[in-house]
């Protein structure tokens, strides 16, 4: 069979061009943004091309593969993790070890350069395309399955376990050994009672937001008294410093209504 | 002959046999063992008895036989045959050994009566009786060496028997030791004798090496450094000068011990070994008088030593080693000399341990005191050991007719014998031997008198003085009669020297530069002058009981003339320097060499550690760094993608 | 256009993905340096693929997949559990090691 050469086509060469930029500016984006969700979402996104390029490719299995497993799978799993370790948990970009910014930059150009360097000497034998001359050719999945389950038989089996340790390994690595009592409705109860003398309060704290003009999270309850209840506020927003104090609510609100009022006129 | 020459190796089986069931058996054996030593050492004797007459029975011609057992060494070029050889020379020791090595057991079962190990010592008797056997009924110098180192063995075991760990018996130890070291200078000598007789006549055993053929493929040279080196040997284990100093000391044995192994059969071994090696001696002028040269010295300085002794065993070695020297001297005067040398070997292990038994038994009598300044007038209290010890005196200074006249007239008269080309030789050892007898005289006389003669006892009064048991005297009184009738029994007619002459060769007769009977008188004269002498001081005078500072002379014999204290110095002290010189080479060269490649290796790590820094990051980019370096190493080497 | 712009794009994916293994500090991040350079290879293998007409390489793809997937599993349940006992995701605090 003599190779008939494989013409790309211009629809290809578009997608191709409008995807490649893109992609290496997601990568990129792995690179420098700050917080390590956005890099995955950047992350996401290089997957995601990668599979479109993998279907122009003539590997739609391939392709569909990469969106279940890596952006399906893989990705969800990053974000799991990052939201057990917190999603704001973000990363400082100054250099601790001494050169390392320097020597990481130069071997990453130096990589870039000498894949670079053979891509671009290497002598490439014409392009076949997988069904090259051959229309009749079997279809991609049927032609992968044929390979993946003759000639790979045994590789095949052997990553079946692979991944079945990995799944074990992943539950022995995680497990977390009991290493106090159990807490039951019971023992936390108990501890609260002997914590009152220490100002513990047994009944439920009171819920945010009851007030007259504003009812969201973020406001304290105002006691009977008219002073404000810190402790209604969520811990989270208090730490994080987004509490709204009543004060501050008739002043903002004013301001919304006048700019509203603004627009309307 | 070769209907009980089967018998032949339960000579040395019977004792052997004796001393394995001593060892292993033992505490079951306490009871009964000294008995089975007895009947292990007389039923050696006994097989000795039926093959010496058999052998008696036969023309002189064939009276040497070699009893093949098996195959013992095949080595290369080297064929050993473990064998027996049975002839006058081999015989005479066998009978001398096991029927005084079985008196002397007989005594022991006495004299070891209170001593909680008596069925060790047996072990250790039995074991030495089958390594002596084995020594003289060698057919090879190789088999000959095995006993050797047996004697040697049982001596150095014997000596420290009391050794009991405590600092007391250090004394015990140090004696054992001493002897075991001096005895390996002397066993190098042997070890290089065989080297060089294997190198020069491709073999060992004594059918080979001293045939004619043998000894005439040995040059002159090496014949020389044979002689030397058998010399040698012969002086480790003969207590001969330069190597005379550990018999002194191993007089801290038990008595029966000296009696035996210290004076009339282990020590004389070093004479058998000259007289059996006759032919390559005779090969070897030179080591012919350097062989003379030693007897003569230690016959003085044995006799020098053995005046100023205060200890009844240290004076009976000091004369022991004399005596030896006696015989040394005759067995370097070739075959004229070697019956004589046997002949007074013989007698001299009669009286000898005779008077060491004695010894033993006066030992026993006086609670263990060696002090012959503490004795005195104790003939009244041991009648047999005193009249035994008598004979055996008279033997040892040979007043005729005792037995010791007719050996130690025998060298001599061989002493004086002229040879050729150096006529100062007879003049020289004559007198040195005529010498010798009238120091012997005096200091035997003087061992004596100090004992049993005397005007008063010295002892202390708490002291009751007694014979022991019969077990202990009827030994003495075999003894006593050997010391008086052997010599003649053997003497008269020249019975010994034919019965010799199988082994040692005929000797021409030549004459002493004197007239024999002016010879003989002079020795007697001497001798009795000697002993006159002695017994004006000792027994006439009052022997002081604390030793006088005494001359020059007898304060440098009372220590051995400084034999240990030459020792030290020529010897001991040089070695411990070059020890220090080694060691300290070793410290400072080697270790501190060889600790510097470990600390070369630790500096390396100290320095490589740094590149461990724990950060993950760093190790992802030496990963990486290293990828590119290959990478870029194997495109600029290999062409990689430049493939056209 | 040339086939051999894939084989460029890898590469350049590549060196990216290896950069921020070497300068993100975040191991979770650390880990996505990783996935994107084993994306990369993968889009060489299926661009060789087609390049040689042979489905070869899209099975190595897809075993780079499968071990990719396993090997997240397992250093993200490492992440979690250095999480757990230093509080911190910063692959520089893990320096016990330190020679």
């Amino acid at each position: 069979m003599t190779p008939a050469g494989l013409e790309i086509s211009g629809g290809e060469t578009a997608l191709f061009w409008v995807i490649a930029p893109l992609m290496v500016l997601a990568a990129l984006g792995l690179l420098f943004v700050k917080r390590a969700v956005h890099a995955a979402m950047c992350l996401v996104f290089v997957m995601v091309s990668m599979a479109i390029l993998y279907i122009a490719q003539e590997a739609p299995f391939l392709g569909v593969v990469q969106v279940v497993v890596y952006t399906g799978a893989v990705m969800m799993l990053f974000l799991f993790v990052l939201m057990l370790v917190g999603v704001d948990a973000s990363d400082s970009l100054t250099e601790t070890i001494r050169g390392q910014r320097w020597i990481g930059v130069l071997i990453g150009i130096g990589l870039a350069a000498v894949l670079a360097g053979v891509v671009a000497r290497a002598a490439f034998p014409p392009a076949v395309g997988l069904s090259g001359g051959d229309p009749g050719g079997i279809a991609n999945p049927t032609a992968l399955a044929r390979v993946l389950f003759g000639d790979y038989g045994v590789a095949m089996e052997a990553v079946g376990v692979l991944l079945v340790t990995a799944a074990v390994g992943a539950l022995v690595l995680t497990h977390r050994r009991r290493l106090t009592p159990k807490r039951t409705q019971r023992s936390v109860a108990d501890s609260r009672i002997k914590a009152l003398p220490d100002g513990v309060v047994l009944t439920p704290l009171p819920s945010p937001g009851v007030y007259a003009r504003s009812n969201a999270m973020d406001t304290p309850a105002l006691g009977p008294d008219g002073e404000q209840v810190p402790q209604s506020v969520s811990r989270v927003l208090r730490i994080r410093g987004q509490e709204r104090p009543a004060p501050d609510i008739p002043a903002a609100e004013l301001v919304e209504t006048r700019v509203s009022a603004e627009e309307e006129a | 002959m070769n209907d009980v020459i089967g018998l032949a190796p339960w000579l040395v089986g019977f004792p052997l046999i004796g001393a394995a069931i001593l060892l292993l058996g033992g505490k079951a054996t306490d009871r009964w063992g000294h008995w089975l030593g007895v009947l292990a050492s007389a039923a050696s004797g006994v097989v000795g008895f039926i093959l010496m007459f058999r052998m008696i029975g036969m023309p002189a011609e064939e009276r040497s036989v070699d009893h093949h057992l098996w195959t013992w060494l095949s080595a290369g070029d080297l064929d050993v045959d473990l064998g027996i050889r049975l002839d006058p020379l081999s015989l005479t020791f066998v009978m001398l050994v096991t029927f005084v090595g079985t008196l002397i057991h007989v005594y022991s079962v006495a004299y070891m009566d209170h001593d909680p190990h008596r069925r060790r010592f047996f072990a250790y008797l039995n074991l030495f009786v089958a390594a002596m056997l084995t020594l003289v009924l060698a057919d090879s110098y190789l088999l000959l060496f095995v006993g050797w180192e047996g004697v040697g063995l049982a001596s150095y075991l014997l000596i420290g028997f009391w050794d009991t760990g405590r600092p007391a018996a250090r004394e015990n130890a140090v004696a054992a030791k001493k002897a075991f070291v001096m005895n390996r200078v002397g066993d190098m000598g042997l070890i290089a004798a065989m080297a060089l007789l294997f190198a020069n006549t491709g073999a060992l055993d004594f059918a080979t090496t001293l045939s004619d053929d043998g000894v005439g493929s040995l040059s002159q040279a090496t014949a020389t450094a044979v002689g030397l080196c058998l010399l040698l040997a012969a002086c480790g284990k003969s207590a001969q000068f330069p190597l005379q100093a550990w018999l002194g000391d191993a007089m801290a044995g038990p008595t029966p011990v000296s009696a035996l192994i210290h004076a009339a059969t282990m020590v004389t071994a070093g004479v058998y070994l000259m007289v059996r090696s006759g032919p390559i001696l005779e090969a070897a002028p030179t080591a012919q008088l350097v062989v003379v040269l030693v007897g003569a010295v230690t016959l003085l300085f044995g006799a020098v030593v053995g005046t100023a002794k205060d200890d009844i065993k240290k004076a009976l070695a000091a004369s022991t080693m004399s005596q030896i020297g006696y015989m040394m001297l005759a067995a370097g005067l070739g075959p004229a000399g070697y019956a004589f040398a046997i002949f007074h070997l013989l007698t001299h292990g009669f009286f000898k341990a005779g008077l060491f038994l004695g010894a033993g038994s006066v030992m026993h009598a006086m609670g263990d005191e060696t002090d012959m300044r503490r004795y005195g007038g104790l003939s009244r209290f041991l009648p047999i050991t005193w009249i035994t010890m008598g004979l055996g005196w008279l033997a040892i200074l040979g007043i005729p007719p005792f037995s010791g006249f007719w050996s130690k007239d025998g060298i001599i008269e061989a002493a004086f014998i002229p040879v050729d080309g150096q006529p100062w030789r007879a003049w020289v050892f004559g007198s040195v031997t005529v010498l010798g007898a009238a120091i012997t005289a005096f200091y035997m006389t003087r061992l004596f008198f100090m004992t049993f003669g005397g005007r008063r006892p010295r002892w202390k009064d708490n002291r009751h003085p007694h014979e022991g048991s019969p077990l202990m005297w009827w030994p003495l009184v075999f003894l006593g009669v050997g010391s008086a009738a052997l010599g003649a029994v053997l003497g008269i007619g020249g019975t010994f020297t034919t019965w010799l002459e199988p082994v040692v060769g005929h000797a021409e007769h030549h004459e002493p530069v004197l007239p024999v009977p002016v010879i003989m008188t002079v020795t007697i004269l001497v001798v009795v002058l000697g002993a006159l002498l002695a017994f004006r001081m000792y027994a006439v005078n009052v022997v002081p009981e604390e030793a006088p500072r005494g001359s020059v002379l007898t304060r440098a014999a009372r220590r051995d003339l400084y034999q240990d204290a030459a020792n030290e110095t020529l010897v001991m002290r040089p070695a411990l320097g070059l020890a220090r010189v080694v060691e300290a080479g070793d410290r400072e060269v080697v270790d501190r060499g060889w600790a510097a490649l470990p600390q070369t290796v630790s500096w390396f790590g100290s320095v490589f550690r740094r590149a461990q820094s724990g950060y993950v990051r760093s190790y992802a980019a030496g990963m990486a760094g290293g990828v590119l370096v290959i990478a870029v190493v194997a495109w600029l080497v290999g062409g990689l993608g430049g493939a056209q | 256009m040339d086939i051999t712009n894939y084989v460029v794009l890898a590469a350049a994916l590549f060196a990216i993905g290896a950069t921020t293994v070497l300068l993100r500090r975040n191991a979770i991040v650390v880990f996505m340096g990783v996935e994107l350079m084993l994306n990369a290879t993968n889009l060489a293998f299926v661009t060789f693929a087609r390049m040689h007409g042979d489905v070869t390489g899209q099975v190595l793809a897809f075993f780079v997949m499968v071990v990719a997937a396993a090997e997240v599993v397992v250093g993200l349940a490492i992440i979690v559990t250095i999480f757990r006992t230093r509080r911190s995701a910063s692959v520089d605090d893990v320096n016990l090691l330190r020679g």
